[in-house]
């Protein structure tokens, strides 16, 4: 049995995981809960947030995401990608920055209007 | 100035985050014709702008955003309603009477103004704890930062802060800074914290210190720190015993860099020049149940009101308020009793303090905070020796706003005042 701390929203459930028994979570507030606790113990992926430079816009930083969650181990070196990377206003929410960030089809993409 | 050249507006918004924005949408919603939001900054959004990080708006838009994509979207609401926005304006002060209030700012633009308001709603947020306000011995070098500036350094203005960073504090902004900081290269070597636990939220300390291995020292504070050539050098860790340092603990890191995560203050200048009731425990206006403080026609939501852990709760607390300021250009004036909620063994204040039961609807809501980490708990609500009604919690902790819902047949009985309180049946 693993005990967690469910990230997925600031409620933070303390969760319980049986590893032995196909990952049955217990504790979880609600079912994004359960599957944060499977995901964790087999899985662990989270969703990358940075900023780049942007030029002609009212400050010189454009923050990004990757639009859906990466795998852990990949957290630094998908980050190492966005040095060098330019973008040129005007930007919207939604824009693809780098599109398949290591082959995870996941993709960096702008999170403000500049 | 004043007189018949003042511009009138049925609303004023003083302070266009998070806020600003959700109180002038609700004010247009409840048919408010004309609402003013006064904004300091270039643009709208205020902290959302630089907190870059995701986790933001599951409540409020069901979705996990970023605090950039959520401001965005009500902004993108503001300019879908008739509200008008001034940004690089700075208000100067409010005067408000039984019935007139009246708004003076000042911007390059535009120079020095007054306007007239139906209602006035303060959404001016809060600002952190400086060194200053906590006095770290020491030298005074450059490299002290609170968290909140170097996230605004690092995430709008493309500044490096720092390499070798060891951070004061656990809350919020400080763990999400301490991911930050290893995102961009530096090295995080420690998290100190003088509580026994930590003041953020629990899933902060597991996804910006936990993930990235960066050691969490609870029940211990910085004792000193040293500067060569200008710049910090290191700083001196003790273990605090109730507080205070314990002799003989002390150990050295060395470092370039110092961010402070010591807390929030609201920001409540204009609040108190209006001559406007503060509540010494939360440093904030005392309001009614529909946020309403105890000058008539004036407003207040958001963080200048108490500290919130959630901008989704920002959002909900400024939609009430918004919707109360319509309303009461409108003409509407709410009468009769008034019942004053107090807080008392386990909790360190309420918000609001004082409700109008024949204002509440159908329900009541009670934010509070506790004094300290708790495992299985009742909360309950009493008036006198009688109780109102009782809630159960598995966990609570100071960095983790509480919220109940009393119905308002249940406030119907209560005899003047009703008072708050926790009971730990379980260990933290």
């Amino acid at each position: 049995m693993k005990e967690l701390i469910c990230i997925v929203c600031p409620k933070g459930c303390h969760l319980r995981v049986d590893e032995e028994n196909g990952y049955a979570v217990t504790g979880n507030g609600c079912e994004r809960g359960a599957e944060y606790g499977r995901k964790e113990l087999t899985d662990p992926r989270r969703v990358i947030t940075s900023t780049v430079k942007i030029e002609g816009a009212v400050c010189p930083r454009c923050p990004v995401k990757t639009d859906v969650a990466i795998p852990k181990a990949l957290i630094f070196e998908a980050v190492k990608l966005l040095d060098g990377v330019v973008l040129r206003s005007p930007v919207a929410p939604g824009d693809v920055v780098l599109a398949d960030v290591l082959g995870t089809g996941a993709n960096f993409v702008v999170t403000r209007k500049l | 100035m004043r007189g018949a050249g003042v511009k009138h507006y049925d609303v004023i918004v003083i302070g266009g985050g998070p806020a600003g924005l959700a109180a002038a949408v609700s004010a247009c919603d409840k048919g408010a014709g004309s609402v003013l939001v006064i904004e300091r900054d270039r643009v709208v959004g205020g902290i959302l702008n630089q907190c870059i990080h995701n986790g933001f708006g599951l409540h409020y838009f069901k979705e996990e955003l970023t605090g950039p994509e959520y401001a965005g979207r009500f902004a993108e609401m503001v300019r879908n309603t008739r509200a008008e926005v001034v940004t690089d304006t700075m208000v100067l002060d409010i005067r408000a009477s039984a019935d007139e209030r009246v708004v003076s700012c000042i911007s390059a633009e535009e120079g020095y103004r007054e306007y007239g308001a139906g209602a006035v709603v303060l959404c001016m947020g809060c600002r952190e704890r400086t060194r200053g306000a906590i006095a770290i011995p020491g030298d005074r070098p450059a490299g002290v930062l609170t968290a909140g500036t170097a996230q605004r350094y690092v995430n709008i203005e493309g500044y490096m802060i720092g390499r070798r960073i060891v951070i004061l504090g656990s809350g919020d902004i400080g763990l999400i800074m301490a991911r930050r900081m290893t995102l961009e290269g530096a090295k995080v070597l420690a998290c100190v914290e003088l509580c026994p636990y930590s003041n953020g939220l629990n899933r902060n300390i597991v996804q910006c210190l936990n993930d990235y291995g960066i050691p969490l020292y609870l029940a211990h504070t910085i004792t000193g720190i040293t500067a060569e050539n200008g710049r910090v050098a290191s700083v001196t860790v003790s273990k605090v015993d109730g507080g205070r340092p314990i002799p003989g603990t002390e150990f050295t890191i060395d470092c370039d860099t110092v961010l402070l995560s010591v807390g929030l203050i609201p920001e409540n200048e204009l609040t108190r020049g209006a001559g406007i009731e503060i509540d010494r425990r939360t440093n904030g206006p005392v309001v009614y149940e529909d946020m309403m403080t105890m000058t008539p026609g004036v407003f207040a939501c958001g963080n200048v009101v108490h500290v919130h852990d959630l901008v989704d709760f920002v959002t909900a607390e400024a939609m009430k308020a918004g919707a109360a300021a319509a309303e009461f250009a409108a003409g509407k004036r709410v009468e009769g009793e008034v019942i004053e909620v107090r807080g008392g063994d386990g909790v360190n204040y309420t918000v609001p303090q004082r409700i109008r039961p024949g204002n509440a609807g159908r329900a009541a809501e009670i934010f509070f905070r506790t004094n300290r980490p708790r495992g299985e708990s009742v909360i309950k609500v009493t008036s006198g020796d009688r109780k109102i009604a009782s809630f159960r919690r598995e966990h609570m902790a100071p960095g983790e706003m509480e919220k109940i819902i009393v119905p308002a047949v249940l406030l119907a009985g209560a005899s003047g005042s009703i008072e708050v309180s926790v009971e730990t049946t379980g260990e933290a």
